[in-house]
């Protein structure tokens, strides 16, 4: 049985014979924030949709906490749904704008029949004061809040149930920049506090630098590139990754460059080679990903094995 | 040679709350070649403070007043339908951040950009269709001559701003205004779009207003910046000095929550509570509720925006005026 909070082995989806996520292997360790990363169209928002059994996969497998969840049917998912929660970005759209927020937030208790009404409303304030609002917001309707306060309500309601492993999907894009350190350090505060594994969904990569263990980097369906996030930062090895990060702008006007970028076709003909010398000899102990090459350092990419591997 | 002269500006709208007021007092000029970026958060009136310089707003809801808004030495607020149509395009053009809601879905693209062309400047169909594939080969798109021929939808976020850009500049304007061009757009496709812009602006020197809630976005692109909350400008200056040294400490705060400037996992630094509610704006500086260093007078005292010979000014009584002279 695998320790991991959330393991996804060879996933794929496809819609209408184009195949979006293509055998992707993706692992949360306990404990850890896992950022995955991409642009639009790579498939990381898919994949988190079948980390969380919202979309079906076409194939491969989903291990929550080590049990096989990928064909549990709807009733007997209902438990591990508990373990797994999730934020999206808009946190307007995920409100319902006719209940209270005390009434959002104590919903999943509701739902999984846990607790007389007096004390779900409880845990619900208890729970805005955890996210930073007053209990006194109970009563508010979502309107009534700012977009950084909506996604604190958003947090509260997938955390009341002691959720182990939370999938955050771009929760800060949609914020203002003085309000998204707010979230991201709640985020990260919780997860401190409550042991949380994370798998963070964001093509913001200065967030991620900030917050994640590791990351994973997408690119048309496809892990091009995964590894701790220092290594990634300082030294991608993928084509991708590298035109990824170089495209983050620098908060410094005195040291603006012209940038090179790269065409699609380019990005895939700039797959790194290796002499199999280069390369970590362990053994690729937690993924069957033939196309990934191992480095030092858990540090994986995409390349091509030069001299036969 | 000022190409634009703000002095002033007061924009309210009339809603359901009552008279609300999205800009409360900006000034600012922009010369001609000068870059030009405005930040601020979501309803701080950067974009509306630009929506108002060009008459873009309805009015009534708004009602716009100022002790100047000149563009290309012509007077806004006197300007009748016929010059603005005649401003518009061709003293200042503007780029929206949704390509998608700013085309008409049901004509083709070369059809839009020979309609501006048409609109403006004395030309044959074919002239200005030969122009418009000239303008979209200049803003990198390769298959120009077929792009003419496609619809919106048929083109990506990217390429769509690309063919907005290319529209703005048919009619060759002195100041190009740019209202978060990038900010649906992916990081890789968003630096394209801004070297892209950058290169045009050298080439030809135009003037460029940037409008973002992006720090880095500011850093990469202009000479100068404004920084707006509240419906206020709180400081200006080189954008180098800004980075820097900020001086108000809002600009301070802001500079401070970029996340992921340096290396490993931490708690950023971040800004308490959330940006003013415009229908009930606090009252003296209007960043004193969640700032550092109030003091009980910042309630009170709307504190003034004095430019020192430094080209740089702060809009608090906090900072020493000898820090911004220097």
């Amino acid at each position: 049985m695998s320790e991991h909070a959330l393991e996804l082995s060879q996933i794929s989806k496809e819609f209408g014979g184009r195949t979006v996520v293509d055998r992707v292997n993706l692992v949360v360790p306990k404990n850890q924030v896992v950022a995955l990363v991409g642009e639009s169209g790579s498939g990381k928002t898919t994949t988190g949709l079948m980390a969380l059994r919202l979309i079906e996969p076409s194939a491969g497998r989903i291990l929550l906490g080590g049990h096989d969840i990928t064909s549990l049917r709807q009733r007997d998912l209902k438990p591990f749904r508990r373990q797994m929660q999730v934020v999206f970005q808009d946190s307007y759209a995920s409100l319902d704008p006719m209940m209270t927020l005390g009434e959002i937030i104590a919903e999943p208790l509701a739902i999984h029949a846990i607790g007389t009404a007096s004390e779900r409303r409880d845990r619900a304030r208890d729970w805005l004061q955890r996210v930073g609002l007053d209990g006194s917001y109970a009563t508010r309707y979502p309107h009534e809040l700012s977009g950084g306060q909506r996604q604190r309500v958003s947090v509260a309601r997938a955390l009341i149930l002691g959720a182990s492993v939370l999938v955050a999907d771009e929760p800060t894009s949609a914020l203002d920049v003085s309000v998204k350190a707010q979230i991201v350090n709640l985020l990260q505060g919780l997860q401190a506090d409550m042991g949380l594994s994370m798998l963070f969904i964001s093509h913001d990569l200065s967030v991620v630098r900030s917050l994640a263990d590791q990351v994973v980097v997408m690119l048309r369906g496809r892990v091009v590139e995964r590894g701790p996030t220092d290594r990634i930062f300082a030294n991608a090895h993928h084509p991708y990754t590298r035109a990824l990060l170089d495209a983050v702008p620098v908060i410094d006007p005195t040291a603006r460059r012209r940038r090179t970028f790269l065409t699609a076709e380019e990005i895939n003909a700039n797959t790194p080679r290796f002499r199999p010398e280069d390369i970590e000899p362990q053994p690729l102990v937690d993924t069957a990903d033939p196309q990934l090459v191992a480095l030092a350092g858990s540090h994986f990419v995409e390349a091509i094995v030069t001299g036969g591997r | 040679m000022r190409l634009v002269e703000i002095e002033d500006l007061v924009v309210s709208f009339r809603q359901f709350e009552g008279l609300v007021q999205a800009v409360r007092g900006v000034s600012f000029d922009l010369q001609s070649g000068e870059s030009l970026g405005i930040v601020g958060e979501s309803g701080s009136g950067k974009s509306v403070t630009c929506s108002a310089l060009l008459r873009l707003l309805r009015e009534p809801p708004a009602t716009i007043t100022a002790k100047k808004l000149v563009l290309g030495g012509q007077d806004m607020l006197r300007a009748d339908k016929r010059a603005l149509a005649s401003i518009r395009g061709r003293v200042a053009a503007m780029v929206f951040q949704d390509p998608m809601t700013s085309l008409d879905p049901v004509f083709t693209i070369g059809h839009q950009i020979v309609e501006t062309i048409v609109a403006h400047k004395r030309a044959s169909k074919k002239e200005a269709l030969a122009r418009a594939i000239a303008l979209l080969k200049r803003v990198e798109i390769k298959n120009a001559e077929a792009v003419v021929r496609y619809y919106p939808h048929q083109l990506s976020g990217g390429m769509l701003q690309r063919v907005m850009i290319a529209m703005a500049l048919s009619c060759e304007p002195a100041v190009l205004v740019a209202d978060e061009p990038t900010t649906a757009l992916d990081v890789t496709i968003q630096a394209q779009i801004l070297q892209l812009i950058k290169d045009i602006q050298a080439e030809t020197g135009m003037g460029l207003i940037m409008i973002t809630h992006d720090l880095g976005v500011i850093a990469e692109t202009v000479d100068r910046v404004v920084v707006m909350y509240g419906g206020r400008v709180m400081e200006t200056g080189p954008v180098e000095a800004i980075f820097a040294a900020p001086l108000h400490p809002y600009t301070r705060a802001l500079l401070a929550s970029i996340p992921g400037q340096q290396p490993g996992k931490q708690r950023l630094t971040e800004i308490p509570g959330s940006s003013p509610n415009p229908a009930n704006p606090p009252s003296g500086c209007p960043f004193h509720p969640r700032c550092p260093i109030a003091e009980d007078a910042c309630r009170v005292t709307t504190p003034l925006l004095e430019t020192k010979a430094t080209g740089r000014a702060a809009a608090c009584i906090r900072v020493p005026a000898e820090r911004v002279a220097a």
